[in-house]
C-alpha cells in the first residue's frame, strides 16, 4: 500500500495547484501506459512528461511533476532526476514560443550564428531570456537532425529549415498573430521549407 | 546510377500510406519470412547478406542476433534506434518521414527473427512529428493485420510502439537508450552483460538502427546472397548517407558502398560539388566523432589510392590518415571554413551531452571546450595546442561508453591535420573567422 498512499499524498498536493489532465490528455497518457508490461509503467514517464508539458504551461512546476509521480505511481524525486536530465524539459516558465536555433557544425557553416543574433536584435533578447510579454524565448540547440536543411530552429513540433532572415520574420509575424504556446506535441505539424 | 534498396520509392506519391507502400511490394518480406522461414533462416540470410549495423559502428548484424541469449520463458525484445543524434546524421529522419512502412515492416520481419513478441521504436523526442508519422503507419499496419496477433493466419503475433525520448544525444548509446525506455536518466550501463543477455527490464534485447532494420527487408526478399553482391568487400549493400554543408546538394543520398568519394561529393548525381565555386578544404565524414580529414586525403588515401565510400576504405590508414564510415553523416567544408570555429561546435556539444558519469569525460569534454574558446577568444597560447592534444590523450579507453573517444577523436584529428591553423591564431592573439561571412545572405539570395 506504501506507494498508494504516495499516490494519494501528491495527489492532494497536485489538486491543491489545481492540476488535472484534460479527458483527452488522459486517455491518451493511459495509452501510454499500456504500452509498457504491468510492472514497468515508469517507462511511460518520458513521454507523459511531453503531455504534462504541453498541459500545464509549456514548463515542468514541482506541482506538475508531483501529478505526474502519481499517475505513474513513482516517486516525485524519480520523475525530478528524469525532468532534469533531458533538454526538452523546461524546468523554469518559458515563452510561448520557444526558438531552439542549431549551432552545431552544419547548421554553424551555413549561418546559425547570425540567425541567433538576427532573432536577439529582433525581439531584443539574450540567449535564454523571454520577451515581456511572455511571448518567445530564445534558446539554442545542438544538431536537431536537419543538417542538410541548415540553417534551422526548431519551435514546438514545427522544423523552419533553410532559414533566411525573411523567413524570421515572417515567422514572428505569425506567431505573434497566433498568439499560442506551441508544444513538441502538436499535431498540426507542418513542414515549412 | 547505383542501386537503391531503402529509398527507392521515395518521390512516389502516396508511398507513406499502406496503400501504396504495399503496391510497390511493401511487406513482401514479412509474407516470405512467416509463410516459407525458420526465424532462423531469416537470421541465416541476414548474415549471408553481411549487413552492418548502420548505427556508427558497423558490427555485423546476423552475429549480433546470434549472440541473443534465448532463455525458455523469458521475454526477448527488439529495440530500434531511432535517437539519430549524431551531428550531421539526418538519414533516419528522411526514411521514417517517407517512407515509414519500410521501417515497421523491417520490425516485424526481423522481430519473427528474434523471436520478439514486443518492439520499441526509440525516437528522439525533437523527431515528434515523425514519431506522429510512424503512429499512423503502426495503426494502419495493425488494421491491415501487419501486426497484432496471428500474422498472416501464424501463430507469430507481434506488437510495436514508438516511444519518444526527451533531447539527449547520449540516449542513442544503446544501454543509456534502454535506460531512458526504462524511464530513466540516460547514462550508459557498464559492460558486460551486453543488452543481448540483460537489456530492457534485464530481458534479452537486440539493439539496431532505423536503416540496419530496413535493410533487412530487402535481404529477406530477395536474398542475402543478392544483397552481397552488392559493395564491395565486407561492405555490402547499399547505406545512406545525409550531406550536408557546403555543398550545392546538401541532402540524403543512397549509395551502393564503394562509390568513390569523390564521385560523391562532385557528381550531379550526389553532392553536386562545392558552393559558389569554392574549393574543397575538409571532409567530415561519418558524423562528427569521426576524424576530419583534409581534402587530399578524404579524396586519396595516403597510398594514393582513389577513397571509397565504404567502411574499410574510409578507414585505411587509421587515425593517422585515414577515417571512419560511423553513421554516414558526411559534413563538406570550403576553403574558407574554420576548422578551429568548427571544432569548437563539436567540443561543445560532447561537453553539453556527456552524461558526467565518467570523470575522464565529464571533466575531459569540459576542459577541451574551454581551451578551444580560447582561440576563439583569441586568447590561446602555443602552448595550448599541446595541452589540448594532452587532454584529448587523457580519455580514449578510460571511459564507460564510447561517447568520451567521440568526443576525443575530433580534436586529435583536427590537430592531426590543421596544427598551423591553431599555431596561426596563437601567434596571432586574433581569431578571424573568415569562414562566417555573410553567408546566410547568400542563403537569402
Ligand atoms: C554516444 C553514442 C551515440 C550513439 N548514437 C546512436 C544513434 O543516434 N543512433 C544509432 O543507431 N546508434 C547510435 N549509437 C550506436 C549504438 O550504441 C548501437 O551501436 C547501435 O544502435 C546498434 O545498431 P546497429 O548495429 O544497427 O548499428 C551511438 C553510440 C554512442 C556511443
Ligand atoms: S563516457 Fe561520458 S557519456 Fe559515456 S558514460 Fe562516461 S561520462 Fe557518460
Ligand atoms: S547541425 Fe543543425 S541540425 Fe544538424
Amino acid at each position: 500500500m506504501g506507494s498508494e498512499v504516495q499516490g494519494t499524498q501528491t495527489f492532494d498536493k497536485a489538486k491543491r495547484a489545481g492540476l488535472k489532465f484534460s479527458e483527452e490528455a488522459m486517455t491518451t497518457v493511459q495509452t501510454i501506459i499500456s504500452h509498457y508490461p504491468d510492472d514497468k509503467r515508469k517507462s511511460a514517464l518520458i513521454p507523459v512528461l511531453h503531455i504534462a508539458q504541453a498541459e500545464f504551461g509549456g514548463w515542468l512546476s514541482a506541482e506538475t511533476m508531483d501529478y505526474v509521480a502519481s499517475i505513474i505511481k513513482i516517486q516525485p524525486i524519480e520523475v525530478f532526476e528524469v525532468a532534469s536530465f533531458y533538454s526538452m524539459f523546461h524546468l523554469h516558465p518559458v515563452g510561448k514560443c520557444v526558438f531552439e536555433v542549431c549551432q552545431t557544425s552544419s547548421c554553424w557553416l551555413m549561418g546559425g550564428e547570425d540567425i541567433v543574433k538576427y532573432i536577439g536584435k529582433k525581439l531584443n533578447l539574450k540567449v535564454g531570456e523571454t520577451t515581456a510579454d511572455g511571448l518567445f524565448t530564445l534558446k539554442v540547440a545542438e544538431c536537431l537532425g536537419s543538417c542538410g536543411t541548415a540553417p534551422m530552429l526548431q519551435c514546438g513540433a514545427s522544423y523552419h529549415e533553410k532559414l533566411t532572415y525573411e523567413k524570421i520574420d515572417k515567422l514572428i509575424e505569425s506567431y505573434r498573430a497566433e498568439g499560442k504556446q506551441k508544444n513538441y506535441t502538436d499535431l498540426d505539424y507542418k513542414n515549412t521549407l | 546510377m547505383g542501386k537503391k534498396l531503402l529509398i527507392h520509392n521515395d518521390k512516389v506519391p502516396g508511398i507513406q500510406g499502406l496503400a501504396v507502400y504495399r503496391q510497390h511490394g511493401g511487406y513482401a518480406s514479412v509474407e516470405k519470412a512467416l509463410k516459407t522461414m525458420t526465424p532462423d533462416q531469416v537470421t541465416d540470410e541476414v548474415k549471408k547478406s553481411g549487413l552492418r549495423g548502420r548505427g556508427g559502428a558497423g558490427f555485423p548484424t546476423g552475429l549480433k542476433w546470434s549472440f541473443l541469449a534465448k532463455p525458455e520463458g523469458v521475454a526477448r525484445y527488439l529495440v530500434c534506434n531511432a535517437d539519430e543524434s549524431e551531428p550531421g546524421t539526418f538519414k533516419d529522419r528522411y526514411l521514417m518521414e517517407h517512407i515509414p512502412h519500410a521501417l515497421i515492416e523491417g520490425m516485424i520481419t526481423s522481430s519473427y527473427a528474434l523471436g520478439a513478441k514486443v518492439s520499441y521504436i526509440y525516437i528522439r523526442g525533437e523527431y515528434f512529428y515523425v514519431a506522429r508519422i510512424l503512429e499512423v503507419a503502426i495503426k494502419e499496419a495493425y488494421e491491415a493485420g501487419w501486426l497484432g496477433k496471428n500474422i498472416l493466419g501464424t501463430d507469430f503475433s507481434n506488437d510495436c510502439y514508438v516511444h519518444v525520448g526527451a533531447g539527449a544525444y547520449i540516449c542513442g548509446e544503446e544501454t543509456a537508450l534502454l535506460e531512458s525506455l526504462e524511464g530513466k536518466r540516460g547514462n550508459p550501463r557498464i559492460k558486460p552483460p551486453f543488452p543481448a543477455v540483460a537489456g530492457l527490464w534485464g530481458c534479452p534485447t537486440v539493439v539496431n538502427n532505423v536503416e540496419t532494420i530496413a535493410a533487412v527487408c530487402p535481404i529477406v526478399v530477395n536474398g542475402g546472397e543478392e544483397y552481397a553482391k552488392i559493395g564491395i568487400g565486407k561492405s555490402t549493400g547499399t547505406k545512406l548517407i545525409s550531406a550536408s554543408g557546403h555543398i550545392n546538394k546538401p541532402g540524403v543520398y543512397e549509395i551502393e558502398l564503394g562509390l568513390p568519394v569523390e564521385e560523391f561529393i562532385y557528381s550531379e548525381e550526389y553532392c553536386g560539388g562545392i558552393r559558389n565555386g569554392k574549393k574543397l578544404k575538409a571532409v567530415v565524414a561519418g558524423g562528427s566523432s569521426v576524424p576530419i580529414l583534409p581534402a587530399e586525403l578524404i579524396l586519396k588515401t595516403a597510398k594514393g589510392e582513389p577513397r571509397l565510400m565504404s567502411y574499410e576504405s574510409l578507414g585505411d590508414g587509421g587515425f593517422i590518415s585515414g577515417t571512419m564510415l560511423g553513421s554516414g553523416g558526411f559534413i563538406v567544408m570550403d576553403e574558407d571554413t574554420s576548422i578551429v570555429k568548427n571544432l569548437f561546435t563539436f567540443a561543445r556539444f560532447y561537453h553539453h551531452e556527456s552524461c558526467g558519469q565518467c570523470s575522464p569525460c565529464r571533466e575531459g569534454t569540459g576542459w577541451m571546450e574551454k581551451v578551444i574558446k580560447k582561440f576563439i577568444n583569441g586568447t590561446a597560447n602555443e602552448s595550448d595546442v599541446d595541452l589540448l592534444w594532452d587532454i584529448q590523450s587523457k580519455i580514449e579507453g578510460k571511459t564507460i561508453c564510447p561517447l568520451g573517444e567521440a568526443a576525443a577523436w575530433p580534436v586529435a584529428a583536427a590537430i592531426r591535420h590543421f596544427k598551423q591553423e591553431f599555431l596561426d591564431i596563437a601567434r596571432a592573439k586574433k581569431f578571424v573567422d573568415v569562414s562566417h561571412y555573410n553567408r546566410l545572405n547568400k542563403v537569402a539570395v
